[in-house]
């Protein structure tokens, strides 16, 4: 019999809540609503992760207690990834890793944990996806493109819907801006708001908008039309409600001077009411920054020392990987696909384990493979949306593995 | 997006009459609007100095052949699935403000567009602006699609 289920998608960190899947027989049949992140993500792996240890297939108690040798026997054990992990898995982490007196880091050591770090201390304002809907009338996409990363970013939330105080819509009350190096789909969107500038000059861009948000002519060291962006300007200050959502394409252009975010949003707001949302990418980026920063206090690259957590640059993956990591877990990422080769090469030469549902690029080096089930497709918990709002997700399928939190605890109990 | 003239160039452009039509402009204007198929001109196909044309001409059809009535076509293949058309398009917010013209996924059957297994399917394409005696040139679907999956022919 064909059930039709309302379903969160776990495709990237809109979590969007109003997916409709019909499901027989325990087999997803097709999926609404979803774009096709979201419909690769339901229909799962191209090749399914299996049990092993140097290669060859093993029996998965054999695995785990394999897993927990490797990280007991270690000096220094980085455990990364979680990126793709419910809070409660990332709970299970980070209990392991006091455990171990291991090193805890996320994929969101160079995403957007620097711009979550803003957030949470308050720095910058934030306010939600539901507000941007209802509220928003200028919308600023700054090294972002949603229409690539989060199709239905701007068709759920940020620009097409009518919202409350946005009746009539993209056409007549709301106002697209996209800064970018190059002209994106979402930039085509914005057609006149598109405003390309040099790669590497966000910085320079946006302390040319302050000066110009005071009213001052802006120098700037590239060529740009100063009436262009004294327009700019004037067009984000007539805003009643402002929003600007960072991507990856702005953070690592300022990520020396992430401060900036913060004078630059203050500058707005002395106009109008402007919050920032960042762009994270996987579905639970943000999730693992919330629940580190409330069991310890820092958001990520963390280490245990004596049960208690220190934080520093020194313990980010990109430092461990390098040099000082004599082990390595990784949950629910494929480090050797998404890291640079210099710094990911090391992993061929330290005990390597993954606990992941799909075979990957890491697979093929990993000493120790676990396979786990698919979040928020065979196991549910909860997660974080890329604005801060925790959200449930259910299974929608019954898997034949064990969900990573439920791993991990495993290996607690092995290393125990 | 594919026009007259375009079609028209491909023909043989001897006016012969053998397919049925007046002219060959006749026929392209047949071939555009999808009531004839290119094979029904007996020149092109059995006249070999044509094949390049024939081969072009084919290239060109395809789209047309699975047009709506409205002449709407959505390229799947370019299609991601982010639903811009869903709640873009005036009679969706019309038909289902609460659903489609708020974001969500549709509430009910009277829309136009949904996206099904992260591509957008076209369904009471009667309901569109272009169709009808009181027909527009609306581009509320067109223009926001960041991939151009869509066009009318």
């Amino acid at each position: 019999m064909t059930e039709m289920v309302t379903w969160t998608c776990t495709g990237c960190a809109l979590l969007c809540e109003d997916i409709q899947v019909s499901i027989s027989d325990n087999r997803i049949e097709h999926v609404e609503n979803a774009c096709m992140k979201g419909k690769a993500r339901v229909f799962g792996c191209k090749e399914q992760a299996v049990p092993t240890i140097h290669g060859d297939k093993a029996d998965i108690d054999d695995v785990i207690k394999d897993a927990a040798r490797i990280l007991r026997d270690a000096k220094n054990p980085l455990l990364y990834g979680w990126s793709n992990s419910t809070n409660e898995a990332h709970i299970a982490g980070i209990e392991l890793a006091r455990t171990l007196g291991g090193i805890i880091d996320s994929t969101s050591s160079f995403c957007q944990g620097i711009t979550v770090n803003e957030i949470l201390s308050g720095s910058v304002p934030s306010c939600t996806l539901e507000e941007v809907r209802e509220k928003a009338d200028v919308i600023v996409f700054w090294g972002a493109d949603p229409m690539s990363s989060h199709p239905r970013h701007m068709s759920k939330y940020s620009y097409f819907p009518r919202g409350e105080l946005r009746q009539r819509g993209y056409e007549e009350d709301r106002t697209a801006i996209s800064i970018d190096v190059w002209q994106s789909r979402t930039a085509k969107i914005c057609k006149n708001g598109f405003h390309r500038i040099p790669p590497g000059k966000d910085a320079e861009f946006m302390r040319g908008l302050i000066e110009a948000l005071s009213g001052r002519v802006p120098k700037l060291s590239f060529d740009y039309d100063v009436k262009r962006i004294l327009e700019l300007a004037a067009t984000l200050k007539k805003a009643e409600f402002g929003v600007l959502f960072a991507g990856l394409g702005l953070i690592y252009s300022i990520k020396e001077d992430i401060t900036l975010l913060s004078e630059f949003t203050a500058a707005l707001n002395q106009f109008s009411h402007y919050s920032l949302i960042p762009m994270a990418g996987h579905f639970n980026m943000r999730g693992f920054n919330h629940t580190l920063h409330e069991k310890t206090g820092h958001i990520y690259r963390v280490k245990f020392v004596d049960g208690k957590a220190i934080s520093g640059v020194e313990y980010s993956v990109i430092e461990q990987m390098k040099r000082n990591a004599d082990a390595v877990l990784v949950v629910g990422s494929d480090p050797l696909a998404s890291l640079p080769g210099s710094i990911s090469k090391r992993l061929k030469d330290i005990p390597l384990i993954l606990i992941d549902p799909c075979m990957n690029l890491t697979s093929r080096v990993a000493d120790v493979t676990i396979p786990c089930s698919t979040s928020g497709i065979e196991a549910g918990g909860t997660a974080v949306r890329m604005d801060g709002k925790t959200m449930d997700i259910h299974a929608l399928v019954q898997g034949n593995n064990m969900s990573d939190e439920k791993i991990i605890e495993r290996i607690i109990e092995e290393v125990g | 997006m594919t026009n007259i003239m375009e079609i028209y160039q491909l023909l043989p452009k001897t006016n012969c009459k053998e397919c049925g039509e007046s002219t060959c402009m006749a026929f392209a204007v047949a071939l555009l609007s999808g009531t004839r198929r290119f094979t029904e001109c007996p020149p092109l196909v059995k006249e070999g100095k044509y094949i390049d044309s024939k081969q072009k001409l084919e290239k060109i059809l395809k789209p047309i052949e699975g047009a709506e009535e409205t002449g709407l076509i959505i390229h799947e293949e370019l299609c991601s699935g982010c639903g811009n058309c869903v709640v873009a398009c005036p009679v969706d917010v019309a038909n289902d403000p609460h659903g489609s013209g708020r974001g969500t996924g549709p509430t009910n059957d009277k829309v136009i567009f949904k996206v099904v297994d992260g591509k957008v399917k076209a369904a009471n394409v009667k309901e569109c602006r272009r169709f009808g005696k009181d027909k527009i040139l609306c581009r509320a679907c067109i223009d926001p699609c960041p991939t151009e999956a869509i066009e009318f022919v």
